[in-house]
């Protein structure tokens, strides 16, 4: 039968602020267990909760860019649940009056079109720490135990795991704009849980859902909604029954294994935090926090689409991260030549492949947008092929060098010097005799490969383009 | 005897001597101390009594309190001094911090014993019998309780155990066991001390306060520990007025309501005459005083026990044997670890208050239970600013009935709860209140008389306390030990 997937995610953030949610202990990540630690976050008893007013700006900021309401009145709830991660046995949250609601993120489908997906709310609450499991014991790391978190729950508006890829990857470009999180998967600080149904398609009503957690990075979200999907539609398909789980995605054995059924499900117990007072969130403040969001990538694309005479397709390549965005707009600025997409080009190009390959953002490349613009430069005005370029390019990012200390070490500089082109063309032509008259006879293509063998014969150096326009004079 | 005479003078006593340069605090400790180790073992008033009594006092010699000693209930965290609220869960602990109370005591240079008071466990009671040390003995008659949950503080300052004492409030539990065993003690407005060190047992509801042997000293107390804190958020960032300005001021003029839903039946007769005489006391300063609804009162017990169960179970979840207090032992796994120490570690008390306050917040319960509580609450607090509108101060019986035989109550809950029945509404509504003696039944155990004012008002309160207080000799009367 032919269903439709009913999918919602929930993605938690760690707030890049430098201290905690409730008190001063720095948030750092990666450092010796328990030495970020205090009575506040070690949930010790009469120790107090002090929300973090930089954590909250980050919050209200996330919303807006969102396109939420800002709650004006608003409150921490507790929820509690035991567990040893946990050290007060409650996590400090909100229940009923999130910091933000009310808001959306628009992806772009195969068939071009633009859909919204809703997010339902936004709100604040705190990390718990890292459990580490030993043969015969488990020992606690509370260094990240209160380490500020937005949650921001979409609603179920998404209906295949290629939409909800595609609403992460949007979300996060967002996020990542705001400077609010490192919005980094392999260290916690951006965290998916997918809840997935399936139902006949065009049915109104939703099916079961299941809830899929332990996903590290999109596309494992992706990969775990597809098997879900796959999962759910052959027991239906079989007759069975979905029945509310929750499950947890096996990266290794690329499938879902059930952690607890609904029976299972906790009775939090919200009710509003008394250790910290329900506060309102001032209209000034909203407007304070509004003029620190940046131009957020939607906008950015329309603007590079406009500016620079990209496409779509390679000004979202550009616009993904800020960082990334920024420095490939200060290379496009910084490019004093008139083909400004060349340096689009070149970015959307080798130097993303170097990053790729470096397994790190364009923007973190050892390379400056004035580096890159003589770069391109030395290629324009026939100095170096584009070839040679790219090895010198990887070459400045290996060094730090620029492209002119690399040529002139090198001796990379293109030969344009008729004499001594000529020089290699007349021996080329006298060992290649078939060649040159086939070309003779007509097949332009042989042209090529005698071009070919002068740059071989240069060591790469000869200007290919002189090189094919003596080598077309001499035969004609 | 030199001796006897230090332990039972009043700080304000003590520091006038001192400033004289007629005794040191290292003779004020030394008396103390012999006074404690005389007279405990029948009180028991402290918990752990041991070698190890004093604390340090980071204050410099001639600041404020010159080294005077206090005692500290044992739920206010004291850096390297045990902190256990009386619970075998908490077995063992030493807080490695102090309340921010303790840190203001230190400043002014009082000297912290180490030593802590006894208490019902996490405060859960009226008559500090829930201990796992045990009760601690009123003064007066050593068969009735204390009163609780504070009913070690109260009872060493009674005994002369202590020159004055820290104590918590949570639903009466400073001002019903000062009542009890004729001692002054304050709850202050929900804010104005900060709560930072203390152990949570209802987070909206709980404020510390002081014990003393008179007015003076409770507003010496009061100038030292109250004030905004950052490290509590909860905690008022209003100014903090000169509290001895209140003393030794006249009170003509001053309105007084006496709320009607106080002098109910069930009222031991001979606190109700106190309490009238009390009054009439009033009167003839020159206060008026006048009968005053506060109309939703019958509701305070029940919302009280709806919302301090509720904060509670939650505030008490951390006691888990992960990382501090007990830990059962052999543990079959995860749950079981929490099963065996919380079942090993509370006490019965305890148990009953954190199931019933897991109840009230379950789904399906929140709303007709929690939810609902915290509605009348805010009409309890309404009932109050309408009285307030008109009155300076509201004078009631602390409690119903006098100290009360060790065991008579500790199998009823319900008749337990009942003892806090006049005390219950201030903490609900946050308002500041006091408890001072009025006088004494025929059995010779005293009776509290309650002044609750406006929030942040506690200056009024003392004022009227204090020309109450000098127009009375009761403060002079002392237990036969």
């Amino acid at each position: 039968m032919d269903y439709e997937a009913v999918i919602g995610l929930e993605v938690h953030l760690h707030l890049n602020t430098r201290t905690k949610a409730f008190c001063a202990c720095s948030t750092q990540f990666g450092n010796p267990a328990n030495t970020q630690t205090c009575p506040v976050c070690l949930g010790f008893p009469g120790s107090l909760p002090v929300y973090n007013r930089a954590a909250l700006d980050s919050g209200i900021k996330v919303g807006l860019a969102l396109g939420c309401t800002i709650q004006e009145y608003t409150k921490f709830d507790r929820k509690n649940y035991f567990y040893p991660d946990l050290p007060k046995d409650y996590q400090i949250s909100q229940y009923d009056l999130p910091l933000a609601k009310e808001g959306f993120i628009d992806i772009e489908l195969d068939n071009a079109q633009v859909k919204r997906i809703g997010i339902i709310r936004v709100h604040m609450e705190e990390d718990a720490g890292k459990l580490v499991h030993e043969a015969n014991e488990s020992l606690v790391d509370y260094n990240r135990t209160g380490v500020p978190l937005l949650e921001i729950v979409s609603y179920p508006d998404m209906n295949s795991p290629e939409e909800a890829y595609k609403y992460l990857t949007n979300l996060k470009a967002v996020l990542s704009y705001l400077d609010v999180s490192d919005c980094d998967m392999e260290k916690g600080s951006l965290r998916c849980d997918a809840n997935v149904s399936i139902r006949k398609k065009g049915a109104k009503e939703l099916g079961t859902k299941a809830e899929l957690k332990n996903m590290n990075s999109f596309k494992a979200v992706k990969d775990a909604l597809e098997y879900e999907v796959r999962r759910q539609s052959l027991v239906l398909d079989q007759g069975g029954k979905i029945i509310q789980e929750t499950l947890l995605w096996d990266e290794k054995a690329m499938q879902t294994v059930s952690m607890r059924t609904k029976e299972g499900a906790q009775d939090y117990r919200y009710f509003p935090e008394p250790d910290i007072p329900a506060f309102i969130i001032d209209k000034a403040k909203i407007e304070e926090v509004r003029l620190t969001i940046p131009e957020l990538p939607k906008e950015k694309l329309a603007r590079f689409m406009k500016d620079f005479g990209l496409s779509e397709k390679d000004a979202f390549i550009l616009v993904g991260s800020k960082k990334a965005a920024e420095f490939a707009e200060g290379c496009i600025n910084d490019y004093p030549g008139k083909e400004k997409k060349s340096v689009a080009n070149w970015l959307i190009g080798p130097v993303l492949s170097e990053a790729n390959s470096r397994n790190c953002a364009i923007s973190e490349l050892k390379i400056s947008a004035k580096g890159l613009s003589e770069l391109i430069g030395f290629v324009e005005n026939g100095i170096i092929s584009n070839l040679t370029a790219k090895a010198v390019l990887k070459d400045m990012i290996d060094s730090g060098k620029s492209a002119e200390a690399i040529i002139t070490e090198k001796n990379l500089a293109q030969v344009s010097d008729e004499a001594s082109l000529n020089a290699h063309i007349e021996e080329v032509i006298k060992v290649n005799a078939p060649t040159v008259e086939s070309y003779k006879s007509g097949k332009a293509n042989a042209a090529m490969f005698l071009v070919g063998q002068v740059m071989k014969r240069s060591g790469g150096k000869a200007n290919p383009k002189m090189v094919q326009e003596l080598i077309k004079r001499r035969l004609s | 005897m030199p001796d006897t005479v230090l332990n039972s003078l009043t700080a304000v006593n003590l520091l006038d001597k001192l400033e004289k340069g007629a005794i040191s605090s290292g003779a004020i400790l030394e008396d103390l101390k012999s006074r404690i180790a005389d007279k405990d073992g029948k009180v028991k008033a402290y918990v752990r009594l041991g070698p190890q009594i004093g604390g340090v006092s980071l204050g410099v010699q001639d600041s404020q309190l010159k080294g005077i000693p206090v005692s500290v209930k044992d739920n206010i965290c004291t850096d390297g001094f045990n902190t256990e609220c009386c619970s075998s869960i908490l077995s063992g602990f030493t807080p490695p911090y102090d309340a921010t109370v303790i840190k203001k005591l230190k400043k002014s240079g009082a000297f912290i014993l180490g030593l802590k008071t006894n208490m019902d466990e996490f405060a859960f009671g009226s008559s500090t019998e829930n201990s796992c040390f045990g009760p601690t003995h009123n003064p007066w008659d050593l068969d009735c309780v204390t009163g609780g949950s504070s009913g070690g503080s109260a009872a060493a300052v009674a005994a002369d155990e202590a020159i004055f004492a820290l104590g918590s409030d949570t639903g009466g539990s400073i001002r019903q066991p000062a009542a009890f065993c004729g001692v002054v003690g304050m709850k202050p407005t929900y804010g104005r001390v900060s709560r930072y060190g203390l152990i949570a047992f209802a987070s909206s509801l709980d404020q510390i306060g002081p014990f003393t042997k008179d007015i003076a000293d409770c507003a010496l107390v009061m100038n030292i520990i109250s004030g905004h804190d950052e490290m509590d958020s909860t905690s008022a960032n209003i100014e903090v007025p000169d509290y001895a300005e209140s003393l030794g001021k006249d009170i003509k003029g001053l309105r007084i309501g006496i709320p009607k839903e106080y002098f109910i039946d069930g009222m031991d007769p001979q606190v109700k005459l106190a309490v009238e005489n009390a009054i009439q006391r009033l009167r003839s300063l020159g206060a008026v005083c006048s009968e005053v609804s506060l109309p939703h009162t019958k509701y305070a017990v029940p919302v009280y026990y709806i919302v301090a169960t509720a904060e509670a179970s939650s505030n008490l979840a951390r006691f888990d044997g992960v990382q501090y207090g007990l830990r059962a032992k052999e543990p079959s796994g995860l749950i079981d670890m929490y099963c065996k120490t919380r079942g090993q570690g509370f006490g019965e008390e305890a148990k009953r208050r954190i199931i019933l306050g897991t109840f009230v917040l379950s789904h399906g319960y929140y709303d007709a239970y929690y939810l609902r509580a915290l509605k009348v609450r805010t009409l309890i607090r309404r009932d109050f600013d309408k009285v307030f509108k008109d009155f300076d101060c509201i004078v009631t019986p602390t409690s119903p009935t006098p100290a009360f035989k060790i065991g008579e109550k500790s199998s009823d809950p319900l008749k337990m709860y009942l003892s806090d029945i006049y005390t219950i509404s201030a903490n609900l509504a946050g308002i500041p209140a006091l408890s001072m003696p009025c006088g004494f039944t025929k059995c010779g155990l005293p009776v509290g008389l309650q002044l609750l004012g406006k929030a942040f008002d506690e200056k009024m309160i003392l004022r009227i306390a204090h020309a109450y207080e000098q127009s009375e000799g009761w403060r002079k009367i002392k237990p036969k030990l």
